[in-house]
């Protein structure tokens, strides 16, 4: 090797190198399957438009970035937005400290509404109550279905975690489960924890929890086959998450395990895979729902003074479960992202 | 592994050109203590303690495709371990090398899909984008003078919010769609993410790639200018500028190999799971450098090994894989990852200490 040449210029022809080459496949290769060409023009669920005033509502979530489920709450949030000639002002933190901030910021912009996730109630008494004061209407959505009533809220639109959990027990007596794995993605999220709780109420069989670490799949991949190498007896892997459903099918494979795969939440490509078998049902709780109802419970409530569940009850959006029956039907839906 | 003996030349001896090791110090330790000193021994004796551990207290660790699963999780880590552990010697580190993985992933998915190309155009665009990110990086800090710390904590950020937003943006939802059935996808399945079988076991293709990455990394370190360059300037850049040792090219392109090893990682996640998630990534960053500071490369710089991080991030991938095996309660799982790793880098201190106290 010739270490005395100058080492600037060796660096740089690969890369013009590549760069050539990169130019020349742009120009001549595009994929004869698949790509955008494919995916047919949906446009989303659009319904005629409100002539009421215009308002401004405020949405404020716990959600992490990049979760596919938080995107479809918005969506829903959007879509009634739009028809209800609303502006709809998005925000969200997974810390509960900041996200009190961003209740705060909403009430300082006077919005005519806030829907706000109640994922740790503690932390937004406060700054919901000075909403109040404000004379803000407040809803809740997602999690928070105990506490909701206790901070004078509205109206509630969600799935009560432990019902679905329980739903999903009595769905594993049916399909005859013995053992189940039960996949968490986030050690500690008391949402996650109450479904694996929930399923291990109802379901007859025994119900092992499993922590992985979700922003890393190979991990996530590795961890599962382990598991169900450790334990041949598992005859189910419950995930809490659609894209770790799809993971766990791989890891299902690599472990030479006959294990079955269900879970928590949909999205397109896990519709795909309850048609081809590799996934046999998902319980669903509606998350597009979830945002509309609650942006449309506000427009509700200022243009006709209506409570959602008379003021009393929440309202709830799942358990709705997907599966072979269902899933050509839902999977219209699913492909545009908005189930 | 054959790989050590490769390494055992050169690692201890100081970079600096000037006077040769005639004092005599060096001639009247013994060789074992002299072996001892070395970056990787530690860190070797650390895995093996682990394995055998777990050989111990977790049964289904001895089976074949067991220790196939668990170097898969090990190649992962690995991969990027070694050019960060590269960077790490050459006195800087990088934040942004996880969500980097996925910022690459991203990259060559949404441009194949979008564009309706072959998917190895996004292969190749999403290389070129990697490169630049670590050039980026470098030129950054060399211009500027700042600690790689602030530097590459903003390109992680940067990266964070570009990864989702942009996502957002082009697919009107925070995953990628699926690339599956598109031109060129099982070509590069096969390059990035297939399995083979040994001996009735599955063998994922990162784990040979891994390993001859660190071959090579260890080539470059020990046999060839750049190597020395790389110590160098970790050890000290003005004097190594005062010697005629290209810093600015030096660091730029050791962040550039950064970029590289993100590309590799990004790729295999991409074939491996045919989509990907724009919010993956966040916290990585922190394993690929635990793997290389375990590895026994010094977090001041000028002082490591290429093959001290491939034990570094087998002892990851044992210890996270490891707990599952012996089916303890999921609970302690973080608590179990970080006793076993503290303990791992006292042992390699330790080892360290005893070698070179006189």
């Amino acid at each position: 090797m010739d270490r005395s040449s100058h080492p600037r210029s060796r660096r740089i022809a690969p890369v013009v190198a590549v760069a050539a080459a990169a130019a020349l496949t742009l120009a001549g290769c595009s994929s004869s399957s698949g790509g955008k060409k494919s995916e047919e023009g949906a446009a989303n669920a659009s319904a005629g438009k409100a002539t009421t005033p215009r308002m401004t509502v405020a949405l404020v979530t716990h959600q992490a970035p990049g979760d596919t489920f938080w995107d479809t709450v918005r969506k829903g949030a959007e879509a009634a937005a739009a028809k209800d000639n609303i502006k709809l002002v998005y925000s969200a933190d997974p810390n509960a400290g900041n996200q009190a901030n961003l209740v705060q910021n909403a009430i300082d912009q006077k919005v005519d509404g806030i829907a706000v996730t109640l994922a740790k109630p503690d932390a937004l008494k406060g700054v919901i109550g000075k909403a109040e004061k404000a004379g803000i209407p407040v809803v809740g959505l997602n999690s928070g279905l105990s506490d909701w009533k206790k901070l004078n809220l509205l109206e509630f639109f969600g799935q009560d975690e432990s019902v679905a959990g329980e739903a999903f027990g009595k769905k594993l007596n049916e399909v005859g489960a013995k053992k189940v794995l039960c996949v968490m993605q986030e050690q500690g999220n008391v949402g996650l924890t109450q479904r694996c709780d929930g399923v291990a109420k109802t379901f007859e069989g025994k119900v092992d929890p499993q922590n992985v670490n979700g922003t890393d799949m190979p991990s996530v991949k590795s961890t599962i086959t382990a598991k169900l190498k450790q334990d041949p007896s598992i005859d189910y892997v419950v995930t809490l998450g659609a894209p770790f459903a799809l993971t766990a099918v791989q890891s299902v494979s690599d472990a030479g395990s006959k294990a079955k795969v269900a879970t928590f939440d949909l999205n397109k490509d896990l519709i795909k895979a309850i048609k081809n078998d590799s996934i046999q049902f998902a319980v669903d709780q509606q998350p597009y729902l979830q945002g509309y109802l609650a942006v449309d419970g506000l427009w509700l409530y200022k243009n006709n003074g209506n409570y959602s569940g008379g003021g009393e009850q929440p309202v709830l959006t799942g358990p709705a479960f997907v599966d072979k029956s269902n899933v050509d039907k839902i999977g219209e839906f699913a492909a545009k992202g908005t189930r | 592994m054959s790989m050590t003996q490769q390494a055992a030349p050169a690692v201890d001896t100081p970079p600096a050109p000037g006077p040769k090791q005639s004092d005599g110090r060096t001639r009247q330790r013994p060789m074992a203590l002299r072996l001892l000193a070395r970056p990787e021994v530690g860190v070797f004796l650390g895995a093996v303690a682990v394995l055998v551990f777990f050989l111990f207290a977790a049964p289904p660790v001895r089976d074949g495709s067991s220790m196939a699963n668990i170097l898969y999780q090990s190649s992962t880590i690995g991969i990027m371990a070694l050019p960060v552990a590269l960077l790490m010697i050459g006195g800087e580190f990088d934040l942004s090398a996880g969500v980097a993985v996925v910022t690459s992933a991203l990259t060559a998915s949404m441009l194949s899909y979008q564009l309706t190309m072959n998917v190895w155009v996004g292969v190749i665009v999403a290389l070129l984008v990697s490169l630049a990110i670590g050039a980026f990086n470098g030129w950054l800090l060399v211009k500027t003078g700042l600690p790689s710390f602030l530097v590459t904590l903003g390109t992680f950020l940067i990266l964070q919010g570009v990864n989702l937003a942009v996502t957002k943006l082009v697919t009107g939802n925070v995953a990628t769609d699926d690339i599956s059935d598109m031109d060129g996808f099982s070509q590069a399945q096969k390059l990035f993410a297939s399995t083979f079988t040994v001996g009735g076991v599955n063998v994922k293709i990162t784990v040979v790639w891994w390993l001859v990455f660190a071959a090579l990394a260890t080539w470059v370190l020990l046999r060839t200018k750049y190597g020395n360059w790389i110590f160098a300037v970790g050890g000290n850049k003005h004097s190594a500028r005062a010697v005629g040792v290209p810093v600015t090219f030096t660091k730029i392109s050791l962040f550039m190999l950064v970029g590289f090893g993100a590309w590799f990682v990004g790729m295999h996640q991409l074939f491996s799971f045919n989509t990907v998630q724009s919010g993956e990534g966040v916290g990585q960053e922190l394993i690929y450098i635990a793997a290389a500071v375990i590895g026994g490369c010094l977090l001041t710089g000028g002082y490591g090994s290429a093959i001290g991080p491939v034990f570094g991030a087998f002892m990851f991938g044992m210890v996270q894989q490891g707990i599952v095996y012996a089916g303890w309660n999921p609970d302690w799982f973080k608590a179990f990852l970080g006793v076993m790793l503290l303990g791992a880098v006292l042992i390699n201190l330790w080892v360290q200490r005893t070698a070179t106290r006189r």
